[in-house]
């Protein structure tokens, strides 16, 4: 019998376990493989959300893309060795985490929260959308007709920023 | 009904990014929980287009353009930064400070 409720809380619980690792390692390497574990365990829950084709991207571009730059530049600098711990101390620590329980504290409300049911769509019918126009087809659509212009200005945004990486990272320019 | 698990979850989430910008001193490790945060952040909006229409999936789209682009600008700045100090600490990064 499947069970989303409980695979929910599996892969969430995951996530936040690694999350929770991977702000505590002291060696950077292992940070970002914990991070890995947490986008990979995000991505499970994507698909338990019914958005498969956002999960696939998620384990295309963060867990492939973009972790695979931050152990690039780790690499790059030398930083694999676990060296002096960079944890605040005592005092850091302490501030961190009582403004962390004041954070989710004040998040915790999210967590009991119902929509107006003016604004739900009827139970199911992402679902049927996408029975209708396909997985890919019910993100395409929008994107291509209300979100256009929003569209092709991340375009313009992903040349700046390949344009600034090269500037920035180039010895002399 | 998953919204209110996922929204717990992703609080948890936002919440240790926040924490780990906060005690660690290690910049890529603070870009790390930066990345973190805003993975918290797109599993909101997924959760919620589920109920409210999928507009959110394409927003999660635009976010993670935008933490592509920063990632890319954000690390090309950490090796300019570490071809100077030759560290990554954030104790070193302290030009504008007075004294």
């Amino acid at each position: 019998m499947f069970d989303p409720k409980g695979f929910f809380w599996f892969f969430g619980v995951i996530a936040m376990v690694s999350a929770l690792l991977c702000i505590t390692r002291r060696s950077p390497i292992a940070s970002a493989l914990w991070l890995v574990v947490t986008l990979f365990s995000i991505a499970a829950l994507f698909v338990l959300l019914d958005a498969q084709f956002i999960a696939v991207l998620q384990v295309l571009v963060y867990a492939g893309a973009i972790m695979v730059l931050f152990l690039f530049v780790i690499m790059l600098l030398n930083l694999g060795r676990p060296g002096p711990s960079d944890i605040k101390g005592p005092l850091g620590l302490g501030v961190a985490v009582l403004l962390g329980a004041a954070m989710l504290f004040l998040l915790k409300p999210l967590g009991s929260a119902t929509l107006p049911t003016a604004i739900q769509l009827p139970a199911g019918s992402v679902a049927a959308l996408q029975q209708q126009r396909g997985i890919v087809g019910s993100v395409a659509n929008p994107l291509f007709d209300a979100y256009l212009i929003p569209f092709e200005i991340a375009s313009v945004l992903l040349l700046a920023a390949i344009v600034g990486a090269v500037v920035l990272a180039k010895r002399k320019l | 009904m998953l919204l209110s698990p996922a929204l717990a979850i992703s609080a948890v989430l936002f919440t240790l990014g926040v924490a780990g910008v906060l005690f660690r001193r290690n910049a890529i490790v603070i870009f790390m929980c930066v990345e973190l945060m805003l993975n918290a952040v797109n599993l909101t909006f997924v959760a919620l287009a589920q109920v409210i229409g999928v507009g959110g999936q394409v927003f999660v789209l635009f976010v993670m353009a935008v933490a592509a682009a920063e990632a890319a600008v954000g690390l090309s700045i950490i090796l300019a930064v570490y071809r100077h100090k030759q560290s990554v600490s954030l104790q070193n990064m302290n030009l504008l400070k007075d004294g």
